[in-house]
């Protein structure tokens, strides 16, 4: 027992720290998927369709099977008795196929497994699955959802004729008025296009059986490890305690791994037929077929207005490519969509009719934003419509309409509640730091000497931090476990699964705080069922909302605890547990934590109704979603002669609320942003007519490389959450829904005195090139 | 049918039988080992792969093992010595230059040569120097700005 004074230092919630999860990335020592090795480890490779629809007539293994070093072919029938690839979403009139890990008697589109090989090495492997025959009679497909719509499209599923795979209204307030006393009324079809989401690692999972004790463990490349553990146990009929889901370092997701994929349960069921370790790692061809797209809108957009700019409703058909399946939450995607129409504008009527397009093709879902950058997009951009058609400033029927700060929190005609917000401020923020009114006069005057010069405006407001339970087919509460060791370090265990966010980090700073100690006494544990409690995983921007509350509860309570020990120790009623220490207020003596802890485990005596332990587990059930909100801006300049788009300068401002980390914010912007751009710039999924999927690798599909994305200029407003005790929103996503409006804002901008009123994305040179030469007719 | 090689592998002298089909990346990961190169592609657009072949980066899921008899390589878990991370590798750390990490080895050889190359560059060089690494997690920003930091450094 000392009487030393409490140690004090400057918090680290709210410092630019640099991450603990570096060194191990820096130096080529972490674990990703493919770097798991085992004795007797066997490899697998998947024969996949290479028509988008097909009858299977029969399916030859021999010559693969006899080929040296193969040890087993699996085809439909050997798994047709494992559950199929589940659908955690329900509507009321959702039809939902029978997605069975390989494809039983037809292949529904290109890359739909077929069969699987399982060699001693990925070699032999890969070329085995080139000697098994499979005789297909081809059969007609449908590519394009909205001709798959059209009377006497090619069923994708015989027993839906008409492709739809669902239906959603959602109605607020009364469209029909709105539309009656509208002085003005705009339209537009506005489409967002597929997109891969192409995390650079591939997907990838190593399953382990282990006969003696029947037990499973499977490796995977996931965003949500116990909710997989839940759903493989469901798929292999495998009970739940018996299966250990792990996800060691993943190399990032933007929800592509928030699935069950047929190879995770594909593997598990190989290892144990064959009760040896197996291996599957996507190539990148594999990362394009078969790896969930995200996007895939094509929708219509009414705008009712009064002449002086005020947004009375707004109507929208939305079309949802479904794909040829569900994926685990494929059908919920549109109605987030339709949740964020009304954008931070207060008007209170809103129409959404959804349907759900089923397509021969790969299936659509969580794709960084999942739903909102698509209705983001739609009405930024139907916004800057509405001011072309006025004649109005885009920026001053956006200060128009905004929700004012008074009214929150703010109950928009979709059924959300908005928490906190103050658009104009940030809005006003970005004007001046963009040297508005003089970009506007730069404009004037370039435009004189014949140069495009736009600039784009998106002010965004995004619903994050999944959520409310109700809300969610995974459940939408977190967990945190803090354990003190018997020598005073701390380990944290969390149910998100962050894959480069840096949660790691934040918790540190977050624990670091609240107990007094030493960040690099902190070690943040994830992703592993067998050591970590039940968790929701790491999506929809809620590592720190609601597993960072989650963690500051775990916190207080073991504090309390804590106290309680320091109270015995310090033979003292009034103690203060702080810096690393308890101490007695009346005699300022105190008792380090590291004495506490031993305390604590050697339990020679303990404290009234106290357990022996520094241990606390603690859930948080977020009463609400969080609503980050901001404004980006763009200045960019065309090449009259080649279409290029320059973009001169890129202004991010985001409210995110409190902040852990301003130096991980401005990461989670950069990417977000980069995303975004490149859905407005460069990227798309491209099917022919055929069904053949034209863009299957880095070297046809656009993915944004260094010279491609400009240098980002950030600031921020801080506007709490009230939501949980940490203040906080979330970040993650709110980039790449803010960037893409803003971009084909500001490039319609330039070619508005074309006449150009919208231009579909991604905004190629040969697309922007044509309008300039035909003077703004497509 | 295998073929002897022998090459240097960070300072190492290694001697292996190995098919002639196998890609250096492979021999790399599986036969020495070597965990911290990572497959991206399979078709040297986003150089994870990247690894430095007698001092210049080559993008290793496109070369075969047998190509690199008698060669000395690089890889991203031979730029620290002695327990000390190579300048390159505090910049990256410092300025927040990685998210997943899983491209970061073969940015951290690529910027290697890239400063060997040109010790002071500009934003557009070093931009144009990383075009042959896709990072899909940090849009590149403290990328550029962890080089910046390294060529200040002397890395």
């Amino acid at each position: 027992m000392e009487t030393t004074a409490t140690k004090t230092r400057a918090p680290l919630v709210g410092k630019r720290i640099r991450r603990l999860e570096d060194p191990r990335l820096i130096t080529g020592t972490a674990t990703y998927v493919e770097d798991i090795e085992m004795p007797n480890m066997h490899y697998a490779a998947i024969l996949r369709s290479p028509y988008p629809a097909a009858k299977i007539n029969r399916i030859d293994t021999h010559a693969s099977e006899q080929h040296p070093g193969v040890v087993a072919v699996f085809t439909g029938k050997d798994i047709s008795h494992l559950g199929p690839v589940p659908c955690g979403v329900s509507l009321p009139d959702l039809r939902i196929p029978n997605h069975s890990l390989l494809a039983q008697d037809r292949v529904y589109y290109v890359g739909h497994p077929v069969a699987v090989v399982v060699a001693t090495n990925q070699y032999i492997a890969r070329d085995a699955v080139d000697l098994i025959h499979v005789d297909y009679d081809p059969l007609p497909s449908i590519s394009d959802p909205e001709k798959a719509l059209e009377d006497g499209a090619s069923p994708v599923h015989p027993e839906w004729p008409n492709n739809i795979a669902f239906t959603h209204h959602q109605e607020g307030g009364d469209i029909e008025k709105a539309f009656q006393e509208a002085e003005v009324i705009v339209k537009e079809r506005i489409v967002s296009q597929r997109l891969v989401p192409s995390a650079l690692e591939p997907r990838g999972t190593v399953s382990t059986w282990n006969s003696g004790n029947q037990s499973m463990t499977v490796y995977s490349s996931t965003q949500i490890p116990h909710i997989l553990r839940t759903l493989l146990s469901q798929v292999l009929k495998l009970p739940e305690h018996k299966l250990r889901v792990v996800a060691p370092e993943v190399g990032g997701g933007f929800g592509s791994k928030c699935e069950l994929y047929p190879e995770e349960a594909l593997t598990a069921f190989i290892s144990m037929k064959i009760s040896k370790p197996v291996k599957w790692i996507a190539t990148r061809r594999e990362g394009f077929l078969a790896t969930i797209h995200g996007r895939g809108h094509v929708d219509y957009y009414e705008l009712a207005a009064k002449k002086d700019g005020t947004m009375l409703g707004l109507r929208v058909k939305l079309i949802q490519d479904v794909g040829a399946f569900h994926m685990l939450l494929t059908p919920a995607m549109p109605t987030l969509s339709v949740l964020m129409l009304p954008g931070l504008y207060r008007f209170k009527n809103v129409k959404a009719d959804v349907v759900g397009v089923f397509t021969n093709r790969m299936a659509t879902d969580l794709y960084r934003g999942a739903g909102r950058p698509e209705a983001t997009h739609g009405i930024e951009r139907m916004v800057d419509i509405l001011a072309a058609e006025l004649k109005m400033d885009p920026v001053e029927i956006r200060f128009k309409n905004f929700v004012p700060p008074s009214d929150f929190p703010y109950d928009t005609p979709t059924g959300l509640s908005y928490d906190s917000g103050n658009y104009a401020a940030i809005l006003e923020k970005a004007l001046d730091m963009a040297g508005y009114a003089q970009l506007r006069e730069e404009q004037r005057k370039g435009r004189e000497n014949g140069r495009l010069i736009g600039i784009g405006l998106s002010t965004y407001g995004e619903i994050c931090a999944f959520g409310p339970s109700p809300a969610l087919p995974t459940g939408g509460w977190e967990s945190a476990t803090v354990k003190i060791e018997p020598s005073g370090q701390v380990t944290v265990m969390s149910g998100i699964s962050p894959h480069g966010q840096g949660s790691e980090t934040t918790f540190a700073q977050i624990t670091a705080d609240e107990l007094g100690v030493d960040i690099e006494d902190i070690v943040v544990a994830h992703g592993d069922t067998a050591t970590v409690q039940h968790g929701v995983g790491t999506f929809g921007s809620r590592n720190t909302a609601v597993g960072g509350t989650a963690l500051f509860l775990a916190l207080r309570e073991l504090k309390e605890k804590i106290e309680r020990y320091g109270s015995m120790l310090l033979e003292s009623e009034n103690v203060t547990y702080g810096g690393g220490v308890c101490t007695c207020n009346k005699t300022g003596t105190c008792v380090s934590l590291t004495e506490i802890a031993a305390a604590s485990y050697k339990a020679s005596k303990l404290p009234p109704n106290t357990q022996p332990g520094l241990v606390s587990t603690n859930y948080w059930e977020p009463p609400n979603f969080a609503f980050p909100f901001g404004a980006h801006l763009i200045v960019s300049e065309i090449d009259r002669d080649t279409g290029e788009i320059q973009i001169k300068r890129y202004l991010a401002l985001d409210d995110c609320g409190k902040v852990i980390n301003p130096l991980l914010v401005e990461g989670q912007v950069h990417g977000g942003v980069a995303q975004g751009l490149g859905q407005a710039l460069y990227e798309q999924v491209v099917y022919d007519d055929t069904g053949q999927l034209i863009t299957g690798e880095f070297m046809d599909y656009a993915l944004p490389k260094a010279t491609m994305v400009p240098t980002i200029e950030t600031e921020r407003t801080e506007t709490p959450s009230p939501v949980n005790p940490l203040g906080v929103k979330g970040i993650g996503e709110a980039g790449t829904i803010a960037a893409s409006p803003a971009m084909v804002n500001s490039v319609v901008d330039a070619l508005s005195p074309f006449g150009v009123r919208h231009i579909d994305m991604p905004l190629t040179p040969e697309k922007v090139w044509k309008l300039v030469q035909k003077g703004g007719k497509a | 049918m295998k073929i002897s090689i022998s090459l240097t592998i960070n300072g190492k002298q290694h001697t292996d039988q190995v098919e002639p089909r196998l890609l250096l990346i492979h021999y790399l990961r599986e036969v020495v080992g070597l965990k911290g190169p990572h497959i991206g592609c399979e078709t040297s657009i986003c150089g994870a792969c990247t690894v430095a072949l007698n001092g210049k980066t080559v993008k290793s899921c496109s070369l075969f093992a047998v190509q690199a008899d008698g060669q000395d390589i690089l890889t991203v878990e031979g730029l620290a010595t002695n327990g000390q991370l190579h300048p390159i590798q505090e910049a990256f750390w410092n300025e927040h230059g990685l998210q997943c990490g899983f491209c970061t080895p073969g940015m951290l050889m690529t910027t290697k040569e890239l400063l060997e190359r040109n010790p002071q560059p500009t934003d557009d060089e070093i931009r144009h120097g990383l075009e042959g690494n896709l990072c899909r997690c940090t849009g590149y920003q403290h990328i550029v700005n962890a080089v910046k930091s390294a060529s200040k450094a002397g890395g």
